[in-house]
């Protein structure tokens, strides 16, 4: 039996904030020749912070009881007004942690070579994005979980205005921006809560009942926000800027971790705090869930850019995860859970993967490539893993996601299914043809034979991420037993509320 | 007796305007020298006095001209804590551009007692004299460097406004006056409540514009950038602050107490100056080259933001106390952080100077990225807070679609603050910048701190207060 730590919910939230922190110190207390010695310092503390937190995480799922649908590792302080210290996860959360936590050492050995310069700010900002990220799913009062929602855009911003591409500066600024409108509006909402209801508990909120004619307002003020960071189709225009200019691993927390914020968000405020709204959109969510999986996929097609194409891939199955989620029913909402844990994964991992060749020729043109299965056997290998994972070949853990939200979806209307099944479809010819024209047909480019194939550093990264896709692919019941019990209980209440 | 209890009700006021008067005595045999003693002297009178406002009682005096309550108290305290630390930022400031004079501290402390009369006044004529006490220091503040045309220029400026508007203000109080029959503000009340009479209300109107042109809320706000650009920064970092909590203070306990009843007329009002001011204060921020104009208008649209509170009613109250201190706490701070850069002996007044900041002086950096944040309302920084009690307190008054007015407000005025985050963190450095004189570094870092983390600490201390305090106001 794994002895029981206290306070471990802030433990794991606050270890990378206490590197951060270290490391800052060092910074200021070092002589200025010592630039190396200070760089190479930072990145070693960031991986055994990142290390120490993902250890912490596992013992904290391993000490999880699956059985109880309520929270867990509760910490409760009062702070002042309706506001409170309130922290614990349920079987939703707890495996967003878990993820968060596993990303970023594979995030940290991403960048070890790869940034080049100010390595001790790059690492702060990572450190503190993983304890802002953590907080979000691990808070459970509603300005707590505020406070680490918009504070997460800070580390973002600099991260892709600092390191990023060209276009760093507008896409920056539109990232940031973007954001912020949405969020605002969930914060009034989230002021008329508390002012109603009194307390700004996320547990107690989820069983106040709110008047029948203000859901639809606060329903739309919360969506305002998670549709944006979804990002859900027509408002996902971000989100291609963002991850184009971001360096690798910027884009492998954008897409693996920020991105799931929004389902998140769904799951926890949307379906259980408004039902009676979420059932009367519910129609609109699934068209527009539906538009995203067939528009992005064909938008996807047409990139130059892998970057772009693999985030456009992003939205599109961001799309299963709506569609999962307002289909209401236990399959949908579990498959939503799902598909976001597995395409953190996946796409994580296909983001590494541009980034190998990135770091290697400095280009993302899908036209600059073609024959790397002969130069980088390895490589190619690793590619057509993730590949045939974000298509949702069975064996691998997007199949399991994607069939589960299409049952789901099916249940609460066939045409649904239907259209969503096509994305499938599409989403195979756009990765497909991604992966033939960079790796098969001649090496016309006589530069691609100037670099090696995997460096170990490389290899180490991408193993979990492989093991975590085939296990997850062929033993979904990893996840499934985890969020059951608190999947359960979201669907029946919000069954119950717009049945009776 | 009466007349003890009064002075005993009075006795911070009473502490600075003998003080203030005695130092000055000492300041003219000293001259100019002496500055530094002058300002230690006025700084010990200060904190005497602050400390008499946290542990005085309350009650009202002088026939009900001078109410001393929860609200005033608090008040008293941060506006004279604020006055202080502006001592210690104008005494380096003058003593380094070599325009030490010992009349700063003492003009300071005068419209700082001005201030404490304000927030106290109970009728219109202690309103009038706090108000003009507080305004004449200030006008000759912002004139401070003679030999300057920009200061001469925004000290004219400032006291040929100021004195229009002072001249709408007493128009108001004297057809308040002779419609109501009395000065004392609850008189003014039951004049009109029972006969409501349109004089009045025009009164209301023309007071209402004159107190808009102190806070500097739109269409009155003209005159704030020129203002906040050619005065001594030590000054506007006072007259962004202080000044304006004491006249909001006086706003919300004219409306609340002497109209109570008269929600309705007067709340139109106070929400068509606070959606302007915010948009006015979003909008035109987004062009300013000038980082003290920028900061103008960031504090128009935080008067639009403070505004909202007062429209809210007595439920905007403690948003209002909270909001202001948090909000006092940025602007000193974002004022010590343009004090404490320059190159080369030229001050920082460019906001392009800044650019690549991060990789030369990289303790300001955070400094001037976290007060950024802050006014930006970027939680957990203390702006966050100010803007969470003030548009709480409007949405639980009802005012749903000016509160999601001001937050949308808030992310057009995000741009400009993530300009100056942008010139620092992405940019190519535009040179070495001097080191910074020490009061201004130590200020800048506190102020930071204060921001977060100091400030969850504070709230738990300062939000049973503020509620505290503001129970029973206007009655």
């Amino acid at each position: 039996m794994i002895p029981a730590i206290p306070n471990l919910l802030s433990l794991i939230t606050f270890a990378p904030l206490f590197g951060a922190v270290v490391i800052l110190v060092l910074r200021a207390l070092a002589r200025k020749d010592d630039e190396a010695v200070i760089a190479k310092n930072a990145k070693w503390i960031s991986l055994w912070t990142t290390l120490i937190t993902l250890a912490l995480s596992v013992v904290l799922v391993a000490g999880f009881n699956r059985s109880n649908p309520g929270y867990q590792f509760e910490e409760h302080y009062q702070w002042f007004g309706p506001i409170s210290y309130h922290m614990g996860v349920d079987g939703i959360s707890i495996l967003f942690v878990l993820l968060t936590a596993f990303l970023m050492p594979l995030c940290i050995l991403a960048s070890w070579d790869s940034i080049k310069e100010r390595i001790t700010e790059y690492m702060i900002a990572f450190l503190l994005l993983e304890t802002l990220v953590i907080g979000v799913f691990t808070s459970l009062d509603l300005f707590l979980f505020y406070i680490f929602f918009e504070g997460g855009l800070v580390p973002m911003f600099l991260i892709i205005g600092i390191w990023g591409g060209k276009e760093r500066i507008y896409a920056s600024y539109k990232f940031f921006l973007y954001t912020l409108l949405g969020s605002v509006l969930m914060l009034a909402a989230m002021l008329y809560m508390v002012g109603v209801a009194g307390t700004a508990d996320i547990p107690a909120l989820s069983h106040f009942a709110f008047a029948r004619e203000v859901q639809p307002f606060l329903w739309f003020a919360f969506i305002a926000s998670f549709a944006v960071k979804l990002p859900m189709w027509p408002v996902h225009t971000w989100l291609p800027d963002a991850h184009v200019q971001a360096p690798t691993a910027g884009s492998v927390m954008l897409a693996g971790i920020l991105l799931k914020l929004g389902g998140y968000g769904f799951i926890r405020f949307n379906l259980p705090m408004f039902p009676y709204a979420s059932e009367m959109f519910a129609p609109l969510m699934m068209g527009l869930s539906v538009i995203a999986i067939v528009v992005t996929s064909l938008i996807a097609f047409r990139q130059t850019d892998m970057k772009k194409l693999i985030a456009y891939s992003s939205v599109a199955h961001m799309g299963f995860v709506t569609m999962g989620i307002f289909a209401g029913n236990q399959l949908g909402v579990q498959g939503a859970v799902y598909q976001m844990i597995s395409h953190g994964v996946i796409s994580g991992a296909l983001f590494l993967c541009v980034g190998v060749v990135y770091d290697r020729w400095h280009t993302r043109e899908i036209a600059f490539y073609g024959g790397l299965t002969k130069l980088m056997p390895h490589y190619a290998f690793v590619f057509l893993l993730f590949t045939m994972a974000n298509v949702g070949l069975p064996g691998t853990s997007g199949f399991i996601g994607e069939i589960t939200t299409m049952v789901g979806a099916y249940k609460w209307g066939t045409w649904v299914a239907f259209v969503a099944t096509s994305g499938v479809i599409l989403s195979a010819v756009y990765a497909l043809t991604l992966y033939k024209r960079i790796m098969f047909g001649e090496v016309h480019n006589e530069a691609l034979k100037k670099y090696p194939d995997l460096s170990v550093r490389e290899i180490i990264i991408f193993t979990p991420l492989i093991l975590a896709t085939i296990a997850l692919g062929v033993y979904p019941a990893f996840v499934f037993d985890i969020t059951t019990a608190s999947v359960d209980t979201v669907v029946a209440t919000y069954q119950t509320v717009i049945g009776g | 007796m009466d007349f003890n209890l009064a002075l005993n009700l009075a006795l911070p006021e009473v502490i600075i305007a003998v003080s203030s008067l005695l130092i000055l005595v000492f300041g003219a045999f000293r001259g100019d020298k002496g500055m530094i003693s002058v300002s230690a002297l006025c700084g010990v009178a200060l904190i005497a006095a602050a400390f008499a406002a946290a542990f005085s009682h309350q009650g009202a005096a002088f026939n009900g001209s001078f109410i001393v309550d929860g609200v005033a108290l608090y008040a008293k305290v941060a506006i004279y804590i604020a006055a202080v630390f502006i001592i210690v930022l104008g005494q380096g400031y003058f003593d380094r551009i070599g325009a030490a004079r010992f009349e700063f501290p003492i003009l300071i402390v005068l419209a700082a007692l001005g201030m404490s009369m304000m927030v106290s006044a109970g009728d219109l004529i202690a309103l009038y004299v706090g108000l003009e006490l507080q305004s004449l220091a200030l006008y000759v503040l912002a004139a401070f460097r003679r030999d300057d045309a920009k200061s001469s220029e925004a000290g004219l400026k400032y006291f040929v406004l100021g004195a229009l508007s002072s001249g709408l203000l007493l128009y108001g109080a004297s057809l308040i006056y002779g419609f109501a029959g009395s000065m004392n503000f609850h008189a003014i009340a039951q004049s009109a409540t029972t006969n409501l009479n349109v004089g009045l209300i025009f009164g209301l109107v023309f007071l209402i514009c004159g107190l808009a042109f102190k806070v500097s809320a739109a269409p009155f706000h003209m005159w704030t950038p020129d203002v906040y650009e050619g005065a001594p920064t030590p000054v506007v970092a006072f007259a962004a602050g202080a000044p304006k909590f004491a006249a909001m203070v006086l706003f919300a306990r004219v409306l609340q107490t002497g109209f109570e009843a008269q929600i309705d007329q007067w709340r139109q009002v106070i929400l068509v100056l606070a959606v302007l001011s915010f948009v006015v204060g979003a909008l035109g921020g987004l062009m300013q080259k000038d980082f003290k104009r920028l900061l103008a208008y960031s504090s128009i649209a935080n008067m639009g933001y403070a505004l909202l509170a007062i429209a809210a009613g007595a439920v905007g109250i403690p948003a209002l106390l909270i909001f202001f201190v948090l909000y006092m706490v940025d602007t000193l701070g974002l004022f010590t952080v343009q004090m404490a850069l320059s190159r080369k002996g030229e001050p920082f007044s460019r906001i392009d100077s800044l650019a690549g900041l991060s990789k030369t002086n990289m303790p300001m950096t955070i400094v001037l990225t976290i007060l950024s944040l802050s006014v930006l309302g970027m939680p957990p920084f203390s702006g966050f807070w100010g803007k969470y009690f003030v548009f709480g307190a409007a949405i639980s008054a009802h005012l749903w679609w000016f509160a999601a007015a001001g937050l949308v407000a808030s992310v057009v005025a995000a741009f400009y603050y993530l300009r100056i985050l942008k010139l620092m963190w992405f940019d190519a450095p535009a040179g070495d910048m001097d080191k910074s004189p020490l009061e201004t570094r130590w200020i800048a870092y506190a102020a930071a701190a204060f921001s977060f983390p100091l400030v969850i600490v504070f709230l738990i201390y300062v939000y049973p207060l503020a509620q505290s305090a503001a129970q029973g106001f206007g009655s």
